[in-house]
């Protein structure tokens, strides 16, 4: 199992790396998407809750391009058929999926916190770092976890760039009302207040929930 | 071979109907009018067991989707599909009567702060997609299997979210277990029968709509054994419903 989900997940990547697909467009996404807050709302800096507003809406909509794509290459080149003819655990592509889904998360994060802080967050970032990181971790297995099923669910119907929005917003409406709650106290302008706690362990049950009905239900998208 | 589809259909038409009537006479003369709200308060004889039967549906059919994944009957992914068709429809009531309360009682259509209300609304757009995931799915095997996968997972994320809402908000949204236990009696005897007789009302629309797909499938089947036709799959055409 361990070998499989590592053998996938290098073929994720390198395929990521050579291809160069998902993680610049949803960071140049990002960037884009703070532009257009900038003139939406007409202001030139946020705080509190609504800049975790904007930049949790941000990340989610980058999110959903990455989530459909993830599994594109192997609907149209055949990499389902070869995995299945492999004897493995099926739920090996599960998780190597949403591994890779959750590094290409972190990987636009890497940019686009930064850039939210320089181009719309009128309070300075650095001491609530930390607390922030935990609450993008705890958001984006959330995310990791159920745009893998989302776009294993839609990638085989015909409108599959519409199913997915449609499927996978309101699914992750509550990672987007724990996520959002629990980063605005952070983002306060007046510095940052303490992390709530109860708003961080309702993202930790509904990832450990859609992990494990994912785990259950993930086996009958693959079988044909 | 004869398969009578619909058994017992008049009985339980029969019986929906007099336990509608019955709840719909308590609902007018013997409960109380609110105090705070006045007749409008009635409303929620209708509202909150739309609601419970449109919530149960939805888990149901997750329940049905686990049993056809299971067996692999075709029958289960049928049940499965008009469970959470009617109870989309009974949302969609839900969302309509809940609006006219809120605006009676709290004077907008719809209140933000209200976790019931924004629960239900996101619940129901997920199963909204329903029915364009089965359209868009071609292949029947597929269809369901899909449409199962689908469903088990939205039917877990219904008791979630809810539980979610009750747990971590201040709960402002009346409740049906508090409004019937610390109101007076009539209140709860009116309520129980207006819930049996939602609940009889969903399984009777249930069954009309699985036998009058089956009667379908079945002409269907005949009229194509009367062509000559022996090929099962042929010209029935993409419908988000499942094929008998």
């Amino acid at each position: 199992m361990r070998a499989t989900v590592a053998a996938l997940l290098r073929k994720e990547l390198a395929l990521e790396l050579r291809t160069r697909e998902s993680v610049p467009a949803m960071v140049l996404f990002t960037v884009t998407t703070y532009v257009i807050f900038h003139f939406g709302l007409d202001r030139n800096s946020v705080e509190g809750d609504l800049a975790a507003g904007v930049l949790w809406v941000t990340l989610l909509f980058a999110a959903i391009l990455g989530i459909n794509r993830l599994f594109v290459a192997d609907h149209e080149q055949g990499g389902f058929d070869g995995f299945l003819l492999a004897p493995v655990d099926r739920t090996a592509m599960l998780v190597a999926k949403a591994v890779a889904l959750l590094a290409f998360l972190c990987l636009v994060e890497l940019v686009a916190v930064p850039a939210f802080a320089l181009l719309l967050l009128g309070p300075s970032l650095g001491q609530a770092l930390p607390e922030l990181l935990v609450v993008l971790l705890a958001a984006d297995v959330g995310i990791a976890v159920v745009g893998t099923l989302v776009a294993a669910l839609a990638i085989q119907t015909r409108a599959r760039d519409l199913m997915v929005p449609l499927l996978a917003l309101p699914l992750l409406v509550p990672v987007v009302l724990g996520a959002s709650q629990a980063s605005a106290p952070l983002l306060e302008g007046a510095g940052a207040a303490a992390l709530p706690g109860d708003w961080l362990s309702l993202l930790a049950l509904y990832d450990l929930l859609f992990a494990l009905i994912a785990y259950a239900v993930f086996d009958f998208l693959l079988e044909d | 071979m004869t398969i009578v589809y619909g058994k017992g259909l008049k009985a339980l038409s029969i019986a929906t109907v007099v336990t509608l009537l019955t709840a719909f006479t308590l609902v007018l003369t013997y409960a109380p009018v609110d105090a705070d709200q006045g007749v409008i308060q009635k409303i929620f004889y209708v509202h909150v067991p739309l609601a419970i039967v449109a919530l149960g549906g939805f888990i149901a059919g997750g329940v049905m989707a686990i049993m056809y994944l299971r067996t692999r009957e075709r029958r289960w992914d049928m049940r499965s599909y008009v469970t959470i068709h009617l109870s989309i429809v009974l949302a969609v009531g839900v969302l309509i009567t809940g609006s006219i309360w809120a605006r009676a009682s709290w004077g907008h259509w719809f209140v933000w702060d209200e976790p019931m209300l924004v629960v239900f609304l996101i619940v129901f757009l997920l199963y909204a997609t329903y029915q364009p995931l089965r359209f868009s799915i071609e292949d029947p095997d597929k269809q369901a299997r899909y449409a199962s996968v689908f469903a088990i997972t939205a039917g877990a994320f219904v008791p979630l979210c809810f539980g979610a809402v009750r747990m971590a908000e201040q709960v402002t949204h009346p409740q049906a277990a508090t409004m019937t236990t610390s109101g007076p009696g009539s209140v709860t005897v009116t309520f129980l029968v207006a819930l049996s007789a939602m609940t009889l009302l969903f399984i009777t629309l249930c069954k009309y709509e699985m036998a009058s797909k089956n009667v379908t499938a079945t002409v269907r089947r005949l009229r194509r054994r009367l062509a000559g036709d022996d090929d099962q799959l042929s010209a029935t055409g993409r419908s988000a419903a499942p094929q008998l």
